[in-house]
């Protein structure tokens, strides 16, 4: 396992093999292979854009949903999360401390999509004792990169 | 109608404006340039110094502070220095807080400095120098130092340029633009040279936490007998990614102190309070904000040196600052011309060497203040222009 190069690819996945090699000091080819163990032991899980939706028309509409969930013997809160993980709408599932059990991200096209999900899908789970929908009206910043508009670091193209 | 040059001081009419401000201008202003060229982080000041810069505000902590700066911050430098560098500095007396490590080096200059004392500096090396040297009333004995000895300063070169007048000695290492540091053994040889004169080093050491050798950073007032001759200059701006809080500071024996303080006071009263608190902040709780910095910028250097290796223009690893200073030589242009040429034709900009000193000729100053994609691209317009110089010379 490479720390070095998972945080290179975590702040650019398009990162080129050379450019890698070049800022970690090791060769390309031990770049390569890094990579590929690192990803056949599930390490590196993917290679996904940073899209700002809100600039792209029809854009589409996310919640954040709260559940509370009735843990199974011997199971706890594995099996209601890994199902509901199998839904395509679902972006994110993650078990919580605190108030709710689990919390999940799901996007659609429109509200209603959206809503009719957490109303058809989710809430009649086996397990699954509420919900609270909580829909997200603007993002300011994604996977570490702030979505507000490019701007201007202060600082001029030259100073000695 | 005014004549101004009859009134204005002599000695700052005789400070001629670099001939390559036209250059930064042009560069400054022009369109969708893609610059290497900035002499200070990109990374924002840490949060919780933001955050104690604030407070300070709200809590209405905005007088003046005592000349030599808030006690608080000056026992956090001493703290700070010792525990880095293994200098003991006394907070009351030998540890004074100033606009920036540029306001430490003007202040000790003119400190030291009689009329036609001679100040030596090694050059390529920041531009203040000379020019602080001459309103002081002093004259630059310039080094060039030798790109075969990795722009470190030698002793040879040191003892030749000693002469009855020699005042004092810059040492400005780690080294903008060269990027060369002092390591131990290098600074025993010049401490040899300096050990029986009463010339006194000052040694600029704002790029010491930006070093990238397997040792860190050395001072030269850690070396044996060293510290009584020796003002040693650091400051927030580049560890801390603090530019325009203006906070620096100089520690040294407490006789030279007292008078580099009465300048100060003089002229400054003393440093910006918010920043102080800010700084007293870093200097608490940033080692790991410093530390990560630090770690980008070496993966950062590695690919810029290795990209400029890569296409043709020799580089020698920089050990510390954040700068590579490849050699254009192979072009057969002069820095200026490589770097107007590359600005209008490629939109990138860079400093020529000769920007700090005449031995800069033949080198450009590629600052690796920048992400790791901004650089990829910057090096990726450089290969084109070195690729159309060939072309066009075939």
């Amino acid at each position: 396992m490479n720390v070095k190069i998972l945080k290179l690819l975590e702040n650019n996945a398009r990162m080129s093999e050379a450019s890698i090699a070049a800022a970690v000091g090791i060769t390309e080819k031990e770049v390569k292979e890094e990579i590929r163990e690192m990803q056949d032991a599930g390490i590196i899980r993917g290679y996904k854009g940073v899209i700002d939706w809100e600039r792209v028309d029809g854009a589409s509409v996310s919640a954040i949903i709260e559940l509370k969930v009735v843990p199974k013997a011997g199971l706890g809160f594995e099996e209601v999360a890994e199902y509901i993980s199998r839904y395509p709408e679902v972006e994110s599932v993650s078990l919580m401390s605190g108030a709710c059990d689990l919390t999940v991200i799901v996007k659609g096209t429109t509200f209603r999509d959206v809503s009719s999900f957490v109303a058809k899908e989710l809430a009649v789970i086996d397990g699954v004792t509420s919900t609270a929908t909580q829909f997200i009206m603007r993002r300011y910043k994604e996977f570490g990169v702030e979505l507000m508009g490019s701007e201007d670091d202060g600082r001029g193209k030259i100073s000695l | 109608m005014i004549d101004y040059n009859k009134i204005l001081s002599r000695t700052i009419l005789d400070i001629k404006p670099s001939g390559i401000r036209k250059f930064f201008d042009i560069a400054n202003t022009m369109e969708g340039v893609i610059s290497l060229g900035v002499g200070e982080p990109d990374f924002r000041t840490p949060w919780q110094v933001r955050s104690a810069g604030i407070r300070s505000l709200q809590r209405a902590n905005t007088r003046y502070t005592s000349n030599l700066g808030l006690m608080e911050l000056r026992c956090e430098i001493a703290n700070y220095v010792e525990r880095k560098y293994k200098v003991g500095y006394v907070a009351e007396k030998e540890v004074l807080v100033t606009v920036g490590g540029s306001e430490a080096i003007d202040v000790t200059i003119r400190a030291l400095t009689n009329p036609g004392d001679e100040i030596i500096i090694p050059q390529p090396s920041y531009v203040c120098y000379e020019p602080m040297t001459r309103l002081a009333g002093g004259v630059p004995v310039i080094i060039n130092t030798q790109a075969k000895n990795d722009f470190k300063l030698t002793a040879e070169e040191l003892r030749a340029a000693i002469t009855p007048k020699t005042k004092a000695l810059i040492l400005p290492y780690p080294c903008n633009p060269t990027g060369a540091i002092m390591e131990r053994s290098d600074l025993e040889a010049i401490a040899e040279v300096l050990r029986d004169t009463d010339i006194i080093v000052i040694s600029d050491e704002i790029y010491a936490e930006l070093t990238f050798a397997d040792e860190p950073h050395i001072s030269i007032a850690a070396i044996e007998n060293m510290k009584e001759r020796t003002v040693l200059i650091n400051g927030f701006s580049k560890a801390f990614s603090m530019t325009g809080w203006r906070l620096g500071y100089a520690c040294g024996p407490a006789p030279l102190l007292a008078e580099i303080m009465k300048i100060h006071q003089y002229a400054i009263m003393c440093a910006p309070t918010t920043s102080q608190y800010a700084a007293v902040e870093a200097l608490r709780t940033c080692e790991a904000d410093v530390e990560k910095m630090r770690e980008e910028y070496d993966a950062r250097r590695r690919l810029i040196v290795k990209g400029f290796n890569d296409l043709g223009l020799e580089c020698r690893e920089p050990k510390g600052a954040f700068y590579a200073f490849p050699s254009i030589k192979s072009t057969g242009m002069t820095s200026e011309e490589f770097c107007e040429k590359l600005l209008y034709s490629k939109k990138v900009a860079i400093v020529p060497g000769n920007a700090f000193g005449e031995s800069g000729e033949g080198f450009v100053r590629a600052s690796y203040c920048y992400s790791l994609s901004h650089i990829e691209e910057a090096l990726k317009r450089i290969g084109e222009f070195l690729a159309e110089l060939k072309a066009e010379k075939n």
